[in-house]
């Protein structure tokens, strides 16, 4: 396996979905290819870091919150005049 | 163990380190929980608006979040959350439970969100579709190694907003599918599903977003000392 062909399934191993025969392909590569380990190393660590710190999402502000149900109620009634 | 400059066929810039044993272990997923949403949708067509509020309690933080990172512009992301719920329940109908509520959802909001940042960037039109395809950008740069939890050197809201801010320096498209695959944990399928693309081009802008990003924060996250 060349360094771009690695490059292009790192992706593809992350995530598993990769078939074996290239898979085995790539680990046997970054065993042998510091700079590719580095690489593989730090994209894992890029998804695992947003993972870690991003999986709960902000709280909606209130007054946000308000305005939509305020709105939702409106149409709620909008339709069901219409309905009637 | 360390080596030092460049190693195998590729012409990199940077010194590599090779003192971390190669361990190659996918990420672990897991899978959307199991919910009530089509019952709730099924209230919600009957004009139930207490079905319909508990679907937007379950989602509005996520859709937050996208239009948010979509847009890159506060107000725009609250204007098109709210539009991508009003739009939801008065297109109800045409859901029919063919896909999960969620992903037709995110739908929604992608368009509201875009509609919202081609409004700010009167020059050339933004799309999901656009070709990104060049050599150069795909190449890594940067070849420095981390520690082994990088992250930790950073206060919690900073952390978050070196994060944020390096997604928001990616183009639309490849911010939009880094965000429903690895924060919202979209499946490729569902992914291409709601963004109207093929899972090939899904793949390929993850990669690429991925990449991108690695590049961009190993600014903070490198290695600070070799010894
Ligand atoms: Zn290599």
């Amino acid at each position: 396996m060349s360094c771009r062909k690695l490059l292009s399934e790192i992706s593809n191993y992350l995530d598993g979905e990769i078939e074996l025969t290239v898979r085995q392909e790539l680990e046997e590569h970054i065993a042998k290819c510091p700079n590719c380990w580095v690489i593989f190393d730090t994209t894992r660590k890029t998804v695992q870091i947003y993972q870690g710190c991003e999986c709960e999402p902000y709280p909606i502000p209130v007054s946000l919150q308000t305005r939509l149900q305020e709105a939702l109620r409106k149409l709620c009634e909008e339709s069901q005049t219409k309905q009637d | 163990m360390q080596f030092s400059g460049a190693a195998g066929k590729m012409q990199f810039g940077t010194m590599a380190t090779f003192d971390n044993p190669p361990q190659a272990q996918p990420l672990p997923r897991t899978g959307p929980p199991p919910s009530d949403d089509l019952e709730l949708v099924e209230q919600a067509k009957q004009g139930s608006l207490d079905a319909f509020s508990k679907l937007v309690n379950r989602y509005d933080r996520k859709i937050f979040r996208l239009t948010q990172h979509i847009t890159g512009h506060r107000e725009d992301a609250e204007d098109a959350l709210q539009e991508t719920f009003l739009k939801a329940f008065s297109h109800l109908k045409q859901f029919h439970g063919d896909a999960r509520f969620y992903t037709w959802l995110v739908r929604i909001a992608v368009n509201e969100s875009l509609m919202k940042l081609r409004k700010r960037r009167t020059t050339n039109a933004v799309s999901l579709d656009e070709p990104i395809e060049t050599e150069d950008d795909f190449l890594p740069r940067e070849i420095a190694s981390w520690d082994p939890s990088p992250e930790q050197r950073y206060a919690q809201t900073e952390l978050r907003e070196i994060l944020d801010r390096t997604i928001h320096s990616l183009p639309p498209i490849f911010r939009t599918v880094f965000v429903l695959r690895d924060l919202d944990q979209l499946s490729t399928e569902e992914t291409a599903e709601a963004l109207s693309l093929s899972v090939p081009a899904v793949k390929s802008r993850l990669l690429r977003a991925r990449l991108q990003l690695r590049e961009k924060l190993s600014q903070y996250f490198r290695r600070e000392t070799m010894s």
